[in-house]
């Protein structure tokens, strides 16, 4: 039986992966994801289910403590806010090379330097493009409620065994902060070490009984072998995009204007779409609940149907790069959103569909009905 | 006698232990590195726990570690071993978990990592070998470089006023009371291996008895970065690195000496 | 029925408490809720302000520029909210530091003395249960019942002993909520 409660997205991701039977997690405090390490420490998940906590002396050690623990086949988490991250990238492209499953949490703020705690989403690019050193991307999940905290964990760490990948849950100080209903799946156990080493032996290091050593590298000097990895991890990428694809439509059946927007954005939006409605304008939101894998078709199907785009994100411009890529220039596609913190409204979303986008339509059928005279 | 009467199980005297692959060494000949990756996979054979030993391999000359060691091994970013080391040992308890790296990776790069596993007196095992110089990336200034001494990077000699001191990693960990043992030894002759092998015993002996952390340093030469012969290398490391970094227990059972 | 709350004031006046109590309460009557706060540096002594939705429906934006009701605790807040009251919504505050009334003629006001009724009932702490019986008065969407029940869900269980305090302060406010000015162009 699910349990019901009122959490803290931050909170909730903090119950639901030692529900998940994450093995450890390992985390360094920022501002505005504190309360996941605070939690942890609190609720004391090592007399539940044997969970390891640790407390790491920075992000760099925290990722490389998962770095360890993934090594040896454990499911293991961390999570940090923007800067953090970036400490962190370093480690997320070994466990990419290495082709480690682990499970890191971006609680975005704003930025660059060290910015604002505020909200923000101004972390597309590190999060979908790669973010550290050489070919590879992350499975990205962008929650967008506080129920999704703690749904993804699960899903995220499925997502990083399928494929030994990391993945990253993209949240942001919003989704983070916020309280809402959750409810909480049961308890589920971890594995025994001997179950693990069943599932797992063929990779892990968990000391060399009863078979061949296992290693676990990032590195190839020989060109060609690195070059069979590169390949093997693009294989894994293209499977991801064929497989593992998320998204939601909302009111997109009749829609003529469409908004596109992930998490915290995506509920304000949905609002935004509300109120377009009210005023008769029928406007539908495309949610990518993976940014990597991006609902590419998905957005390039809807421009035979709608007039323009607008991508709403909490940066200067970021996912409409990525949208604009998609519809591959048959709509118009523009950017809105606040910086540094400030969390645009509803109604400011609107108001930018109306001047942006819908005007802009009209000028844009004006043109085609002039060059048709032309 | 013929030569296959004396191949015989009963007439052999030494052998290379099978915990090292037959994967040729990478490392110049003259290198310290071989031995005392040879010493560290005796004890762990003799000790019988090689099934239940998770090396941590670090950057630097000893990256391919895991191609030498029949073990099982991961490999840490730079510096980054002692945190790697640190989730695995939180994670098995019952493992037997070591680095092995080098100075630029544990004593520049690492420094934070070190100390912080030093600190919290994590159960491993550290093997940290001091040539002070960085061998891999061609022979730049080490924070173990001596004063004086020619690097890539100190073209001139270092230069303590505006490069600082070699740094003594073990006396400054040695001080934390996290650390069971702290150690400084040598692998260039046989009596200096026979010392350093009794010490990593008792380093693996530490984490058997769940003593917290063994930190075994090697100060060791670097022929090719020292731009010497392998015994020049190994005369000078005696006339000018032990003296700056001596030999001998530093601290033992906990127990500053 | 959605409801569409502002609580804004000093850190350490409650208003965080106040809107999580108000958020289980809709909870323990199956409704939709979420609540948004300021967060970081506005804490003790700083503003704070957290927005509280209930709804008998999905709740699409948790962060809201306009809101039904705007519960306001100090002037920095009455500054920054009045404005964002929905025409013929409400503002309840408590005029105790208040320096500039409320000057909109489209909206209901209420006013309720939460500082000083704490105070006479000996413990400042229950303030922010004062101001909140002075809502549910002015807007009844979530029973007493279940605001005690939801107190219970949000105490540990060593506060458990307060709940009875806390009930009396939310009928003190109640009792003592008043209606400042009626506009007449309110439909």
């Amino acid at each position: 039986m699910s349990e019901l409660k009122l959490m803290k997205g931050n909170e909730a991701l903090a119950e639901a992966a030692i529900r998940a039977g994450a093995d450890a997690y390992f985390g360094y405090p920022i501002t505005p994801q504190s309360e996941v390490i605070e939690y942890l420490m609190t609720e004391r998940p090592e007399n539940r289910t044997g969970m390891v906590v640790l407390q790491a002396e920075s992000e760099v050690a925290a990722i490389n403590m998962v770095y360890g623990a993934a090594s040896t086949g454990k499911k293991v988490l961390t999570s940090s806010s923007s800067p953090g991250i970036s400490l962190k990238l370093e480690g997320i492209s070994y466990l990419a090379g290495a082709e480690l499953p682990a499970v890191i949490v971006n609680v975005v703020r704003g930025g660059p330097g060290l910015g604002t705690i505020q909200p923000s989403q101004a972390d597309y690019f590190q999060s979908v493009k790669g973010g550290g050193h050489g070919d590879y991307k992350l499975y990205v999940l962008a929650p967008a409620s506080v129920q999704e905290m703690a749904d993804f964990v699960e899903d995220a760490f499925d997502i990083a065994f399928k494929y030994r990948a990391p993945v990253l849950i993209l949240s942001d100080g919003i989704i983070g902060q916020m309280m809402e209903k959750v409810y909480l799946k049961p308890q589920k156990e971890r594995l025994t070490d001997a179950e693990l080493i069943e599932k797992h032996g063929d990779w892990a290091v968990t000391g060399r009984k009863g078979r061949e050593r296992n290693v676990i590298t990032s590195l190839d000097l020989q060109s060609e072998k690195m070059e069979a990895r590169v390949h093997r991890l693009m294989k894994k990428y293209e499977q991801m995009e064929k497989e593992d694809l998320r998204y939601e439509k909302i009111d997109c059946d009749d829609a003529e204007y469409l908004i596109v927007a992930y998490g915290s954005s995506a509920r304000i939006s949905q609002k935004a779409v509300e109120l377009a409605r009210k005023e008769g304008l029928k406007v539908g939101l495309l949610r990518p609940i993976t940014l990597f894998p991006f609902p590419k078709k998905q957005l390039l199907e809807l421009t035979d149907q709608v007039k323009g785009i607008l991508s709403v994100e909490l940066s200067a411009g970021q996912m409409v790069e990525d949208v604009r890529l998609s519809v591959e220039h048959k709509v118009p596609v523009e950017h809105f959103g606040r910086t540094g913190g400030i969390i645009h409204t509803p109604e400011e979303i609107l108001e930018a569909l109306e001047q942006k986008i819908i005007k802009n339509g009209t000028i844009r059928h004006h043109k085609t009905r002039e060059s048709s005279i032309l | 006698m013929e030569l296959l009467d004396i191949i015989k199980p009963e007439n052999q005297v030494f052998c290379k232990t099978k915990l090292m692959t037959d994967t040729a060494l990478s490392y110049c000949p003259g290198c310290g590195h071989g031995t005392a990756h040879n010493l560290a996979m005796e004890v762990i054979d003799e000790m019988g726990i090689s099934e239940d030993t998770i090396g941590v391999a670090p950057v630097g000359c000893s990256v391919l570690a895991y191609d030498f060691m029949n073990i099982d091994i991961t490999q840490a970013a730079h510096g980054r071993a002692p945190a790697v080391a640190t989730a695995i040992t939180r994670i098995w308890p019952e493992k037997y978990v070591f680095t092995y790296q080098g100075d630029g990776d544990l004593a520049a790069i690492g420094t934070a990592e070190t100390i912080h596993a030093c600190n919290r007196g994590e159960n491993i095992v550290i093997i940290f070998v001091n040539n002070g110089i960085y061998g891999m990336t061609g022979g730049q200034m080490a924070p173990t470089t001596l004063e004086g001494m020619k690097s890539s990077t100190s073209p001139y000699g270092r230069e303590i006023e505006t490069m600082g001191s070699p740094l003594k990693m073990t006396e400054l960990i040695a001080n934390l009371p996290g650390v069971q043992y702290a150690t400084r030894q040598a692998v260039h002759t046989h009596k200096h291996a026979r010392k350093a092998k009794k010490a990593l015993k008792k380093a693996f002996e530490n984490t058997r008895n769940k003593k917290g952390l063994s930190f075994v340093e090697i100060v060791s030469n670097c022929n090719s970065g020292w731009k010497m012969t392998p015994l020049e290398s190994n005369i000078w490391m005696e006339e000018n690195m032990f003296p700056y970094f001596p030999l001998g227990d530093i601290k033992v059972n906990g127990k500053l000496k | 029925m959605t409801e569409e709350i502002i609580i804004a004031g000093f850190g350490g006046q409650g208003v965080l408490s106040m809107g999580k109590i108000l958020a289980y309460s809709g909870i323990m009557q199956d409704q939709e809720v979420s609540w948004m706060p300021s967060y970081g540096p506005e804490m003790r002594g700083g503003t704070a302000n957290v927005t509280v939705i209930l709804s008998d429906n999905k709740i699409s934006s948790p962060y809201l520029k306009i809101f039904d009701t705007a519960i306001i605790l100090n002037q920095q807040s009455m500054d920054k909210f009045e404005e964002s009251v929905k025409p013929g919504g409400i503002l309840i505050y408590d005029p105790n530091g208040i320096s500039h009334q409320p000057t909109r003629t489209d909206i209901k006001i209420f006013q309720i003395e939460g500082i000083k009724l704490a105070s006479e009932m000996g413990n400042k702490k229950i303030f922010n249960m004062v101001i909140l019986g002075a809502f549910l008065k002015v807007k009844p969407i979530v029973q007493l019942d279940n605001v005690i029940a939801g107190l219970k869900k949000s105490l540990s269980e060593r506060y458990h002993h307060l709940i009875p305090l806390n009930e009396k302060a939310i009928t003190m406010g109640m009792n003592k909520v008043s209606l400042l000015k009626i506009v007449e162009n309110i439909s």
